[in-house]
């Protein structure tokens, strides 16, 4: 059966497109791009901007071992509602995706419940514990993606410098969630005059930065490609932004909340807003978004991580770190398009082709032939968030009842329709 | 009396610099109370008070309890080790069980900062906080103020240095706001691990030099020096602390003549205050456990809603 997507706004940042156009999907991949197409099934794209599958390349899906904060399934149905058509995985879960029989598990899993493409990200050290390595090989052998101790930061030099290596080896990139552990200590919210004022212990802005440089200097010594996750601070964007002048290997990411969100808004003690790394300061915020329109920042990803309301309704210390993403992170960055300070273009380059090279995954893009990964996003639809309808099996977001403009209302993966809003029927009968 | 009804003392953020003088006018109202041969007054009978200490406590609690015993309250103290909370019930579970047995005011101690915003926002009840780890402890500053007012009159104009761990002390926090909001000059001191991030922005003085802090100032409030803080890096060792930082009669010699020197207790004698500062003829650490009682009466009083 074939499928025209019809008459929306074609923006596809890898060919430079941006224009109204028709696209015809057969068996799973593009096949046409022009005018005036027709086929068996129409989505009417009218309005909407038609871009390429967007990918979170930071995600938490929890299973195997959490699966009462979510599941592969349930996670992939937050991505597609949310408008993603692939996620990476990290591998955090119990066990550890740290060997090539629980990359193969999460690849199985994947294949028979998820709505989107799932890449699984092995841990760089076994068990995450930062002493030996963990069977890299296997695991890229089985699908991973890439190599974290996300969470987990590899405070051995050495472990970092050695992984660094091997990885390189089966042409894998390392993530590095970038924090000396000691530095950050007991720390639960960004150290400032906020945390002063809440008389809450802080996690320094250097606790990331001596750690991103020393990954920097590895990466330069090793010739590992790096990946810096969820950048938080000026001096973190400053640092990658002179590494990449000087030609080292390194990419990063942002996450939507800290592009949205300060450490001001923490006066509420709302657990919600406990993350790691934490949401810092204004001029922190407008590093960040600065990095993000100068390239420094290669990608959005949302750091999606789902916990029960148990493991959040409690004293702001003893609260576990993390947001939920994948069903808001579009939406919040669609402020930044809407203010007028990035195209729309900038926008999805940064959502799909941007995370796609970080993590070599080729062909993402809008032309013939290509894999037919598409997002229809509605720029102009006034919503208000409702964690109680969210697909995520977890509700640990800030933003609920927050009103947005701009959302997915169409995901296409592998030519399939997986996800269509129910307020905005796109399709009919050709 | 301007007094609008308000649910929660949570810190002393929330408050005006009306609202502190009406607590602290009320406070004097009900001192007297406590000289008479019969120390009881009937304003708050029938009301229920649950003392909710989940950290250790002699002062503030038993404060509490004879403030409450005092208006004629019903008092009922829980400490952690007595409750479900090391049966492994939840804070939340703990709290609303209590607030179901038609408790009117909770009075809330807890080792987390946060903790009294946490409880405010799950019960309906009022919410006392009697010291969240390193947030605030309103009660604490109020008293302090009121024990610096019945002594200068005033408080409006006055120096007033606080010396010790800082960014530890949710004292420390309570007094600053309390101080800067009625129009006091503050001034910190310690070593510089015990000043924390940005204190600057909170409107006062930072100095690493207890003289610098104690010339010309009208009070000096010593915080206690936790012992448990000790291999945490905050400072070498008792003994050094006590050297650079500890108060003794050598480092009042440029003080005002008057100064008052005050402590909320326990004190550590020798540590952080010598024993002859401590007893000596300018401390009033010893009013400042009185006068707790009738602040804590005022604040009871206020927030069961008897006055209005």
């Amino acid at each position: 059966m074939s499928l025209v997507i019809k008459g929306g706004r074609v923006i596809d940042p890898v060919n430079r497109v941006d224009k109204v156009m028709d696209l015809r999907i057969e068996k799973g991949r593009i096949t046409r791009i022009g005018r005036g197409l027709s086929a068996d099934k129409v989505l009417y794209a009218s309005g909407l901007w038609v871009v390429p599958g967007l990918i979170d390349i930071h995600v938490h899906l929890r299973e195997p071992g959490f699966e009462y904060k979510e599941t592969i399934e349930t996670g992939s149905h937050a991505a597609a509602a949310g408008g993603f058509a692939a996620i990476a995985c990290m591998p955090n879960t119990n066990p550890v995706n740290d060997t090539g029989s629980v990359t193969d598990f999460i690849v199985t899993q994947a294949r028979k419940s998820a709505l989107v493409h799932v890449f699984p990200v092995g841990a760089l050290s076994r068990g995450q514990k930062g002493e030996t390595l963990a069977e890299i090989g296997d695991m890229a052998e089985r699908g991973a993606v890439a190599l974290s101790d996300d969470g987990k930061p590899v405070m051995n030099a050495e472990l970092m410098r050695r992984g660094m290596e091997y990885a390189r080896t089966f042409g894998l990139p390392v993530i590095s969630h970038c924090e000396d552990m000691n530095l950050a200590a007991e720390g639960v919210m960004h150290e400032g005059e906020v945390s002063t004022r809440l008389g809450l212990p802080g996690i320094p802005s250097a606790s990331e930065e001596v750690m991103v440089e020393r990954d920097i200097l590895l990466s330069e010594l090793t010739g590992a490609a790096l990946h810096i996750a969820h950048v938080s601070c000026k001096g973190s964007v400053d640092r990658i932004r002179e590494a990449k002048k000087r030609g080292i290997s390194v990419t990063a990411e942002v996450t939507p909340h800290h592009l949205t969100l300060t450490h001001e808004s923490l006066a509420s003690y709302d657990t919600n807003l406990k993350v790691n790394p934490p949401l810092r300061s204004e001029a922190d915020r407008q590093a960040l978004i600065e990095g993000l329109l100068d390239g420094t920042i290669d990608a959005v990803a949302s750091d999606h991580a789902p916990h029960n309301i148990a493991e959040k309704e409690t004293e702001f210390e003893n609260a576990v770190f993390g947001m939920i993403g994948l069903e808001t992170s579009l939406s919040l960055m669609l402020r930044l398009v809407h203010e007028g300070i990035l195209t729309p273009s900038q926008l999805i380059e940064r959502m799909s082709s941007g995370p796609a090279g970080i993590l070599r995954i080729r062909d993402w893009d809008l032309r013939e032939g290509a894999p037919a990964n598409v997002t229809l996003i509605h720029p102009g639809m006034v919503f208000n968030v409702d964690a109680d309808r969210f697909r995520s099996r977890s509700r640990n977001t800030p933003f609920n009842g927050w009103e947005l403009k701009g959302k997915a209302v169409c995901t296409v993966v592998s030519g399939k329709v997986v996800f269509e809003d129910k307020h905005w029927k796109t399709s009919g009968k050709g | 009396m301007a007094w609008g009804k308000r649910k929660d003392l949570l810190g002393i953020e929330d408050l005006s610099r009306e609202e502190i003088e009406t607590i602290l006018d009320t406070a004097e109202s009900f001192k007297d109370v406590s000289r008479r041969q019969i120390k009881k007054v009937p304003a708050l009978r029938g009301v229920t008070v649950v003392n909710l200490f989940l950290e250790p406590s002699t002062r503030t609690r038993t404060s509490f309890e004879l403030a409450g015993k005092r208006l004629s309250a019903d008092v009922i103290n829980i400490s952690a080790s007595g409750s479900s909370i090391i049966k492994g019930e939840s804070l939340k579970d703990t709290a609303c069980n209590i607030e179901a047995m038609n408790t009117d005011i909770l009075v809330f101690r807890h080792s987390k900062a946060g903790a009294a915003h946490f409880l405010s926002k799950v019960l309906k009840c009022s919410v006392v906080n009697a010291g969240d780890g390193a947030h605030e402890h309103p009660t604490q500053a109020l008293l302090d103020l009121y024990s610096i007012r019945e002594k200068t009159k005033r408080i409006e104009g006055l120096t007033v240095a606080i010396i010790g761990d800082i960014a530890h002390s949710r004292v420390a926090r309570s007094n600053i706001l309390a101080l800067r909001k009625m129009g006091a000059h503050v001034r910190v001191a310690g070593p510089a691990t015990m000043i924390p991030a940005g204190v600057e922005k909170l409107g006062v003085d930072v100095t690493y030099k207890i003289e610098e802090a104690v010339e010309g100032a009208d009070v000096v409030m010593m915080l206690r020096i936790q012992q448990e803080r000790q291999g945490k890096n905050l400072f070498p060792s008792i003994r050094e602390y006590s050297r650079f930082f500890g108060l003794n009669r050598a480092r009042l010699k440029g003080a005002k003549k008057d100064i008052l020197i005050m402590h909320p207790g326990p004190i550590n004698r020798g540590v952080e205050i010598a024993p002859d500062v401590a007893d000596g003829p300018y401390s009033i650490i010893l009013d400042q456990v009185t006068n707790g009682v009738a602040v804590r009466m005022a604040i009871l009083f206020l927030y069961s809603g008897a006055a209005l």
